[in-house]
């Protein structure tokens, strides 16, 4: 008896499953923003002279901007000074060489949230660069992929050791002029992961990365910069979770593609920070600025990405195609729930004759949630017999939430090709109905409806994130119907 | 006894439909309902199958000895209560299959069995789908997604023929088809006939009842069953339309 008691507490209390906070002593600097703060982080970082002025140009530059506000979000103004932009682990200075020299704290921290670090990431065949705040911990694989001549490492790391890399390429795709994050980022960004796949590789394994917002009022900045030299090829993952945390965490972080001739780049990712209660206290603030370039002939860049958490959510990934024939693919499934809000989307530039750009957006809205899908196709006039396919479908779950679509297209060369569709659809009680009436209980019922209407975006993940995908669905949706 | 259905009264939005409705069905037994557009044909089905819009107002239900009323509509779908839709819907993105499988564990769950693996399931599935004389592209496509209005039906009785249900209610699962499907239909419906699976089909016409023998038809009008008899009571309805069997009952 006492045992079932328990049960239904634990069901009736069941929370966000990874809030919880890891209490490993911080470098933390106290809050707030001057030229004196990215001096620091530069000093920390033990960075070239290249990066500091790099940093303070972009500081320079966002002092002058303001933050956006076309977005379909409503938040609080968000206080710059009250945010504290450096917190290292305390052991920085002896980073461990392996597993066995990492704090004990932080591998526990990583199992319980299922991080494949040990065995699991072997088995899995995944190397993992994982991020605990603002400093990589460890990295494994680096010698299979150093093998293949693949370059996998932290963003710091690889600004120690490849900066001619980072000098060539750092900026080129989200200059620090770019927005109002992006120019923070660009100033106060503390690590991230850096890859670059040399010509004709195609990169052994999946890479991925977990990132983990840990230390209180800390901003999380990252920096990701992932080069694909002519004709190899590279599948990313990205995947985020957070502990709960009562005040709001800014999140803004700048991720770069380049793929050269005929390369490849694919990039997919789950995010599950931390949304806010069901009355909407708390949750992660996401501006993420995410972009791929295609420079090359015949490049692809493909973005897949389940977003799930936040608070607030401001995302675009884009691909700017120049080279010709160039591909881009967006594919996105947004669910919000509770308070959450979305304003997210893509944009397409067409640049380069012949190149073609396909969006699958799929947005679903629960509860009290607002979801925007925006998105932009630009048609330049070198763009000759371009093309872009998008289809934008909208899933509403109950009356209070709303789902908006802001497609705009901009065509300038006139043999080019767009097409728009979209659909807004409600889950019907008939498929409720139907599906019960087959023995599915009404919770695996919405699952599956939800499942089957996002399996097109789900169907472009790597299998083991697909299978992630799906349980994030069905634990991000708890509760919508009934 | 497989359900006992008595003095049923059912609401839709507030009006009355079902009106003081009676009917026993044993294992093994087919029965068919008939009756005029309107009569509560169909809302007899919706209601026997739980749909939340449906208020019983009075009466009770025992199916295989419990009270029926008293379950949600996954439940009585476990317990073995199969409604074979009229119309059936679309689940885009949802394969056939997985639904199916779901919907089987979820019956097998229930009866205390483990799930079926996958090359078992399969191996059954299309047993299954063989009968039904569906095409194997059939099991990967969405749920009714796409599906002519006969391959909707026929997808019904395939469904059925997986779950195997002790009730299957089949309303109208006749309509729509031409003379081979209903064809096909009736024979999935017959191969399922084991002497303890019971059946009630609902149909406006006799012509079903040329293909699937029911052991007693029923006449439903205005709420309540008016006639209660064999065979020879549809084919009476066919020969004097409902008008001379409804005028004859009073």
């Amino acid at each position: 008896m006492a045992s079932k008691q328990q049960d239904v507490k634990d069901l009736v209390e069941r929370k966000y499953r990874h809030g919880f906070v890891t209490d490993i002593e911080s470098d933390t600097l106290p809050p707030g923003i001057d030229e004196d703060v990215i001096r620091h982080i530069s000093q920390v970082k033990g960075e070239p002279q290249f990066m500091l002025d790099w940093r303070l140009k972009a500081y320079r530059l966002w002092q002058d901007m303001q933050a956006p506000n076309w977005a379909k979000l409503k938040l609080e103004p968000i206080d710059y000074q009250a945010i504290s932009y450096y917190s290292a682990p305390k052991k920085d200075e002896n980073a461990p060489k392996s597993l066995d020299e990492v704090d004990p704290k932080l591998l526990e921290t990583y199992d319980k949230l299922g991080i494949p670090l040990h065995e699991r990431a072997r088995l899995a065949g995944v190397a993992v660069d994982a991020v605990f705040d603002s400093v990589s911990v460890t990295t494994t694989f680096k010698d299979k992929l150093a093998d293949a001549g693949v370059i996998f490492c932290s963003f710091s790391e690889a600004v120690k050791q490849h900066p001619e890399l980072i000098e060539r390429y750092l900026g080129t795709v989200v200059p620090q002029r770019d927005n109002f994050f992006a120019a923070l980022n660009s100033a106060v960004f503390t690590d991230g992961s850096f890859v670059y796949v040399p010509k004709g590789v195609r990169c052994p394994m999946e890479l991925s990365t977990y990132f983990r917002i840990n230390a209180a009022n800390t901003g999380q900045f990252e920096r990701t910069l992932i080069i694909a030299d002519e004709g190899s090829h590279v599948s990313y993952l990205e995947g985020c979770t957070a502990p709960q945390r009562d005040e709001n965490q800014l999140h803004a972080a700048v991720v770069e593609l380049i793929a050269e001739k005929d390369a490849e780049i694919k990039y997919s990712t789950v995010q599950n920070w931390y949304p806010g209660d069901e009355n909407g206290r708390g949750g992660i603030y996401n501006f993420v600025t995410k972009r791929g370039d295609c420079r090359g002939d015949r490049s692809k860049i493909s973005w897949t990405q389940v977003e799930a958490g936040s608070a607030i959510t401001w995302k675009y990934p884009s691909c700017i195609l120049r080279g010709a024939q160039s591909v881009g693919e967006f594919y996105s499934v947004a669910v919000t729930n509770n308070y959450q809000q979305a304003d997210t989307g893509t944009k397409m530039i067409h640049i380069g004759p012949g190149t073609r750009s396909t969006i699958i957006s799929k947005g679903i809205s629960a509860g009290q949630a607002q979801n925007a899908y925006r998105g932009l196709v630009k048609m330049m006039p070198t763009a000759e017999n371009a093309r872009n396919y998008t289809q934008c479908d909208s899933l509403l779950m109950g009356n209070q939430c709303g789902a908006h679509t802001f497609p705009y297209m901009e065509i300038k060369n006139p043999s080019a090709i767009v097409e728009h569709e979209a659909t807004t659809s409600k889950i019907a009680d008939d498929q409720l109905f139907y599906c019960r009436q087959r023995g599915l209980s009404e919770e695996d019922a919405v699952n599956m409806i939800v499942n089957g209407f996002c399996k097109e975006v789900f169907r472009e993940l790597p299998m083991e994130f697909a299978v992630e995908a799906q349980n994030l669905m069905n634990v991000s949706l708890e509760g919508a119907v009934g | 006894m497989i359900i006992d259905i008595s003095n049923l009264h059912a609401s839709v939005n507030g009006t009355e439909i079902i009106k003081g409705l009676n009917l026993q069905i044993g294992p093994g037994e087919v029965h068919a309902i008939m009756g005029p557009n309107g009569s509560g044909k169909s809302t007899l089905a919706q209601t026997l199958a739980g749909k939340s819009d449906y208020e019983v107002t009075a009466g009770t239900v025992t199916y295989k000895g419990a009270d029926l009323l008293a379950l949600e509509a996954d439940e009585r779908a476990r317990a073995g209560l199969f409604l074979g839709f009229q119309y059936p819907v679309e689940i885009p993105g949802v394969s056939n299959v997985y639904m199916l499988k779901a919907a089987l564990n979820a019956r097998r769950k229930a009866k205390g069995l483990a799930e079926i693996d996958s090359v078992e399931f399969m191996r059954f599935v299309r047993e299954k789908a063989k009968l039904m004389q569906l095409d194997q592209s059939f099991l990967s496509r969405g749920v009714n997604e796409g599906f002519s209005g006969g391959e909707k039906k026929r997808n019904e009785i395939f469904q059925m023929a997986v779950l195997e249900p002790d009730l299957a209610i089949l309303d109208e699962t006749d309509s729509g088809l031409d003379i081979d499907a209903l064809k096909v239909v009736a024979n999935g419906v017959n191969a399922q006939r084991d002497g303890e699976r019971a059946f009630l089909l609902i149909t406006h016409y006799q012509r079903l009842l040329d293909y699937i023998k029911p052991d007693y038809v029923h006449v439903l009008a205005n709420g309540r069953i008016v006639r209660s008899g064999t065979h020879e009571l549809a084919l009476e309805l066919e020969a004097n339309g409902y008008d001379g069997v409804l005028a004859a009952a009073g």
